[in-house]
């Protein structure tokens, strides 16, 4: 059986040599694709056919409930969202927001920078930090409003503390396992160049995991508006002009449904245009340009 | 050859020892060589010979247990610009940085030029190396032999007193290595600059070396250091070329002989 197995040889065949030929009588190699094919691989197009769909059925739905105490129809509140606009008190609130959500912000970052480099000078920061995370990420932020409140009170300093608690563990963690996982040659690479210490971090650690601190940069964006906006339900920033969770809670009281729908929409578009504006850009002229990430 | 000249790089009696999660590995053990102004020197041995452990050493990156090494008499203790090392990984690159930008890096950082002298001379060095068509692209959109050469490159422009190279061009396809060891002949012959190579390839390090450190493995010691300066390009069908490579051949494989002997044995 193994016989005729091991004695069998490929086929003698003759040699072809070719010319390869002008093709450009073909036609084109490739062809531009359609107006159309074009417009559907922009995700902006499509995502915006998504909304209208959405849109719609939110309309159609509320016109056959009629009821605009309960579910207000799409265009109810997108009056109401044109009326609280031009009086400037949405407006407003959602400065005296974004204004606290900046402090927090900023001062999560901030304590965020010194603990991941804590974390990279020595192996007890490292402990500290990972130990920190594990203990405080699972925690919810709001859950330390109470306590927040007894320590300082009423008032922004309340807001702040949440807020950093809700950006400090997610910037922190994705920081530093960034900069663990930047390849040993790359460090390697820097060193020879001379560099150490801090514009050692700065210069080769912190461009190299930037995919990552992007990451923790949106994660810690995300956790602090939803953070702020639950915060704020519970109580205004002062009791003379409060942030947008408040005007919600406001609008709910005095049974302007659609004025509270046009405060859920503002707290939406407000996550979506720093989501896909603030964030994207910064994304595209970064690490996608830097072939980091696709 | 002028043999009363000062070498550059004095090694001496070096041990070199790293730890793994489980043992402490002695990779090299008491090493001597000398490597002279425009030597293209090559460290040639099997895996596990310390070539690169000993490459390491040289460009700071690891300490001696033991034995000395010191560049213009002055002995490194950690990496620096006067020793500019070519790594094999690709990733070596600044990937946030145009080809370019990842030249002038090290010249600014440095010191060794600001501003526009510093884009000067790294266009110039860019365009040594044939890229000038790419110095505004990023890394991500090159080649392998082109990152390659933007090492090169960079290394290059800052004129460092010895030119570290851990096995440059083992990544590359077989086309783009002949290609490139030939550039980096021609460049040599113009700027006469001093290399350390490290290979594991017998036919690299006498097309590219002026002068073969040959290593035994397990740990890494000198097994002979050769003269191969006599090999040009298009010299490799000669058969003083495939006599040495034989020499060189033999010395790696009768050791591999005497090591199983004593396997056997023990």
């Amino acid at each position: 059986m193994a016989e005729p197995i091991a004695k069998r040889e490929p086929p003698l065949r003759p040699e072809i040599l070719r010319q390869t030929r002008d093709v450009s009588g073909l036609g084109a190699v490739e062809r531009p694709l359609t107006a159309a094919e074009r417009l559907m691989n922009q995700a902006g197009v499509r995502r915006s056919l998504i909304l209208i769909g959405l849109a719609a059925a939110w309309q159609l739905y509320g016109q056959y409930v009629g009821n605009n105490l309960i579910l207000p129809t799409f265009f109810e509140v997108l009056e109401a969202l044109w009326e609280v606009s031009r009086s400037g008190e949405l407006p407003d609130r959602v400065l005296t927001s974004l204004r606290v959500l900046t402090i927090g912000y900023t001062a999560g970052i901030a304590l965020a920078a010194v603990l991941t480099t804590l974390a990279v000078s020595t192996r007890l920061g490292a402990d500290l930090l990972s130990t920190l995370t594990a203990m405080f990420n699972p925690l919810p932020a709001i859950a330390l409003l109470p306590l927040a409140l007894l320590w300082f009170g009423l008032g922004v300093g309340s807001l702040v503390f949440v807020l950093i608690h809700s950006v400090l563990w997610a910037v922190a963690l994705n920081t530093h396992s960034g900069f663990s996982s930047v390849p040993e040659t790359l460090r390697m690479a820097g060193q020879n160049m001379g560099l150490r210490g801090i514009p050692f971090v700065a210069r080769i650690l912190v461009p190299a995991a930037f995919p990552s601190i992007l990451t923790g940069l949106k994660i810690g964006w995300a956790f602090a508006w939803r953070t702020l906006i639950a915060a704020e339900l519970v109580f205004g920033v002062s009791s003379r002009s409060g942030g947008l969770g408040w005007f919600i809670f406001e609008k709910r009281n005095q049974l302007e449904t659609a004025s509270v729908f046009a405060g859920l929409l503002a707290v939406i578009v407000i996550g979506l245009v720093v989501e896909s504006v603030v964030f994207r850009s910064i994304e595209r002229r970064t690490v996608r340009r830097w072939g980091m990430q696709r | 050859m002028d043999q009363a000249s000062a070498p550059l790089l004095e090694v001496r009696g070096v041990t070199l020892q790293y730890k793994t999660d489980q043992h402490l590995v002695t990779a090299t053990w008491r090493v001597d060589f000398d490597v002279h102004p425009a030597d293209r020197f090559v460290l040639l041995g099997p895996s596990g010979c310390g070539k690169s452990t000993l490459l390491k050493g040289v460009a700071g990156f690891m300490a001696p247990v033991e034995g000395t090494i010191a560049l213009k008499g002055r002995p490194v203790e950690r990496p620096g610009p006067d020793r500019m090392m070519v790594f094999q990984e690709f990733d070596q690159l600044l990937p946030w940085k145009t080809v370019e930008d990842n030249v002038v890096f090290p010249l600014e950082i440095a010191g060794r030029a600001k501003g526009l002298e510093a884009r000067e001379r790294a266009r110039a060095t860019i365009a040594k190396v044939g890229l000038s068509k790419f110095r505004e692209v990023y890394p991500h959109m090159l080649s392998g032999g082109m990152k390659m050469r933007v090492a090169i490159a960079r290394a290059m422009a800052m004129e460092p007193d010895i030119l570290l190279m851990d096995e440059p061009f083992a990544a590359l396809d077989a086309l783009t290595r002949r290609k490139m060891q030939e550039e980096l002949l021609a460049l040599w012959d113009e700027l006469r600059f001093t290399v350390l190579f490290v290979t594991h390839s017998i036919e690299e390090a006498i097309l590219v070396g002026s002068r073969i450190l040959l290593m035994s493995p397990h740990p890494g010691q000198v097994r002979a250091e050769l003269n191969a300066g006599t090999f040009g390009r298009g010299q490799i069908d000669t058969p003083e070329f495939a006599a040495l490579a034989r020499r060189i051949h033999d010395m790696l494989f009768a050791e591999r002989i005497e090591s199983e002997g004593r396997a056997g044995h023990g």
